[in-house]
């Protein structure tokens, strides 16, 4: 009987993957020393938080799983047009506060998120916020590639078919081809559009997936960890295409690389125990870190 | 360097015991197979062996004349009340003419079934200008001439002791040399619904009484059980009172069926008047029973659709009721399917419940709709099981023949629809 309630709840566990719940564990029993420095060194965000040109804005917003308090009082601007990357050792809550930003975590039920989110100025988590509407404009690319078990074609179009973007046939090939066109994936899958987007390889499955996102013209991208599994080369062309991407697009990325947080952002965040420790320009996290925890994070003692 | 050496030796020392495990292991999982397909082998060999006479039958080539002045006595053909067994007695008494006493006559009409007299009155109502002919035509034996002719009659024992005497052995000797008695395949068997003489008893009935009853089962139990799994699985939240459902419908697809058949009782027959022994209650009754089994299997299938696809969907925008209907209801649609094939079999080899709402009763008519009374063909075989008549036996054999042959190709098309609708992601 228990074993069955247990199943009944894994998918919970599972749809919270990206949650804190287990690298919490894990932390706590492998740096349990940096615990004590964090409340020494106070718990300001230090760097500018702020932006130019603000379209996202986190104020103060703090995430619970339970009694697990996953994210602490984070502020963060997010311009148009720039890539922010997210960096910190796993279980910062780095994963999280992506997920807040297009309500993902809406369906883990344990989950609460106070402070406030806007997009373009409208709180995103005002009651009149439809969350299907916040997807639309605020699209995500997941860790593994997961393409639906559906043609090529029909994973580009099934955004736009489902929120009516294409009034004919043509018009929906043309947002296809151009969305596959601008992933870099044209060339390749041109001419095998109805077989399976399954049957590609995995880089190819994460550029099919960036292009179903944008195949419903978002305004803000988010990536959690979009090429962790993938090779170099894979993860070169999607570098690449995210620096043609963020010409369009606001980029959030979550990565455990910072060589790649330095290649493509133009600012890094760097989150600690569910802090927001140390937010600056990319070049200046990595060459003049303020904070000792971003020094000690960036230097590999940390992680 | 030296501890390597002692770890080497350590792992040796026990190697020996855990390959004797190994092997035990084995060898008692080797004899737990050879039981089980002995066990399956000697089932199938005595089911096959004892019911597969059961689609022949003896039949009889008598030169039937369909006499105007017994058929149509006022220049009217008279098709109900016309002495048709006087016909068939008359065509017996022809073949063998030197039977003149009255009780050995007897003993000679009981060498005939009592189906011939039907046979010609549908011979004649099917073709009236066959009025005045006379016909060779073969109607079938009495089960007892059946049993000698199959063997299962001992004519060696003493008389007393059989249901055929010498003389009747005698008839059926000459008969047989004169090419008057062949076995043929029994129609019977599959075009009769159920009958006191075992020679016209044929599963029919039964057959299309198993047939409506499913269909009302499908029909509500694969909706009704994937709504509700649906619901659990992806809407409800999860509560007290979702844990209390889920584990009641753990405990109802443990519920002894009979109970079910109780409950359909009381609620469908008594409480909302449908009429007894009918397929629609039956179907009901069972509906109740595969519930708990099609919604088990439906989660268990929602569940193992990976939550990749409900998040790539859920980012895309899709809303909660497009994530299940475009990704989640396809890709747990074999396994759903098969949760409800391996329910519809388990329905179809009901009969406890079906005893309780009356589909027991001796119905000799097949039904043509879900109100009429009829059985189904469990019960039927176990109707048959209990008749003393020696011909019953193998006829029960042919039935359970039958009922298996549904059931292995219902379980084969889940086995294909499992295979073809399967996806990889």
């Amino acid at each position: 009987m228990v074993a069955t309630l247990k199943n009944y709840r894994q998918r919970d566990t599972e749809m919270a993957a990206n949650t804190e719940n287990t690298a919490e564990k894990r932390r706590k029993a492998a740096v349990p020393d940096y615990h004590e420095q964090e409340i020494e060194l106070g718990r300001e965000t230090v760097g500018h938080v702020r932006c130019e040109e603000p379209f996202m804005v986190a104020e103060n917003v703090n995430v619970h799983y339970g009694d697990n308090h996953a994210i602490r009082d984070v502020t963060l601007e997010i311009g148009k047009k720039e890539v922010v990357a997210l960096i910190g050792p796993s279980g910062c809550g780095k994963s999280t506060f992506l997920r807040c930003l297009n309500r993902m975590n809406d369906s883990i039920e344990s989950a609460r998120v106070t402070g406030s989110i806007t997009l373009d100025g409208a709180d995103i988590y005002s009651k009149e916020q439809d969350p299907v509407a916040l997807r639309a404009r605020v699209g995500m690319v997941f860790q593994k590639p997961n393409p639906f078990p559906k043609s090529i074609y029909d994973n580009v179009a099934y955004g736009p078919r489902i929120h009516g973007l294409a009034s004919d046939r043509a018009e929906l090939d043309t947002i296809v081809h151009s969305s596959l066109e601008r992933a870099g994936l044209l060339k390749e899958v041109k001419d095998r559009l109805d077989e399976p987007g399954t049957s590609l390889s995995g880089g190819q499955q994460q550029r099919l997936c960036i292009a179903r996102t944008i195949a419903v013209n978002p305004e803000v991208i988010l990536m959690d960890e979009p090429c962790s599994a993938l090779d170099p080369i894979a993860t070169a062309r999607i570098e690449d295409l995210m620096d043609e991407l963020c010409e369009d697009y606001a980029i959030v990325i979550v990565t455990h690389s910072m060589q790649q947080a330095a290649r493509v952002s133009r600012r890094v965040a760097y989150f600690h125990l569910g802090y927001l420790v140390e937010v600056d320009d990319t070049d200046k996290v990595f060459t003049n870190p303020q904070h000792k925890l971003t020094e000690d994070y960036i230097t590999g003692r940390i992680g | 360097m030296t501890e390597k050496v002692t770890t080497l030796q350590k792992v040796e020392a026990g190697l020996a015991r855990r390959h004797r495990k190994e092997l035990i292991f084995k060898t008692t999982g080797m004899i737990a197979t050879g039981i089980g397909v002995l066990f399956l082998a000697v089932f199938f060999y005595t089911l096959l062996i004892k019911g597969s006479s059961a689609f022949q039958q003896s039949y009889l080539l008598l030169d039937i004349e369909f006499s105007a002045d017994v058929i149509a006595p006022g220049g009217q053909l008279d098709l109900e009340y016309a002495d048709y067994d006087g016909i068939v007695r008359a065509a017996l008494r022809k073949e063998l003419p030197e039977v003149t006493d009255r009780s050995e006559r007897r003993q000679l009409y009981r060498l005939v079934s009592v189906g011939a007299a039907y046979q010609v009155q549908d011979a004649i109502a099917a073709q009236p200008e066959l009025l005045g002919e006379t016909r060779a035509i073969w109607v079938p034996a009495s089960a007892n001439v059946d049993m000698l002719v199959k063997g299962n009659i001992d004519a060696a024992i003493d008389e007393e002791l059989r249901t055929l005497s010498d003389q009747q052995i005698g008839w059926i000797e000459r008969l047989d040399e004169a090419g008057r008695l062949d076995l043929k395949f029994n129609a019977a068997l599959f075009s009769h619904g159920d009958s006191r003489e075992p020679e016209l008893a044929g599963i029919k009935g039964a057959m299309m009484g198993s047939f409506f009853m499913l269909i009302v089962t499908i029909a509500l139990s694969f909706p009704i059980g994937v709504a509700a799994a649906i619901y659990l699985e992806e809407f409800a939240p999860r509560n007290r009172w979702s844990d209390l459902v889920e584990v009641n419908i753990n405990n109802l697809a443990a519920v002894p069926s009979i109970v079910f058949g109780l409950l359909g009782l009381a609620v469908f027959i008594n409480w909302m008047g449908l009429p007894r022994s009918a397929p629609l209650v039956g179907g009901l009754v069972l509906t109740l029973l595969t519930l708990p089994v099609i919604i088990i299997a439906s989660r268990a299938s929602i569940k193992a659709v990976p939550p990749s696809i409900r998040e790539a969907a859920l980012g895309l925008g899709a809303s909660r009721m497009q994530v299940v209907f475009h990704h989640v209801l396809p890709l747990a649609m074999p396994g759903m399917l098969t949760g409800a094939i391996i329910g519809m079999s388990r329905a179809l080899g009901e009969s406890a419940p079906l005893l309780m709402i009356g589909m027991i009763a001796f119905i000799v008519d097949v039904p043509g709709s879900f109100a009429d009374p009829s059985t189904a063909l469990p019960v039927q075989i176990y109707l048959w099981a209990d008749s003393p008549e020696r011909a019953f036996a193998e006829r029960t054999s042919a039935a359970i023949i039958v009922l298996l042959a549904f059931l292995l190709l219902m379980n084969l098309t889940a086995v294909i629809i499992r295979r073809r609708m399967e996806r990889k992601w």
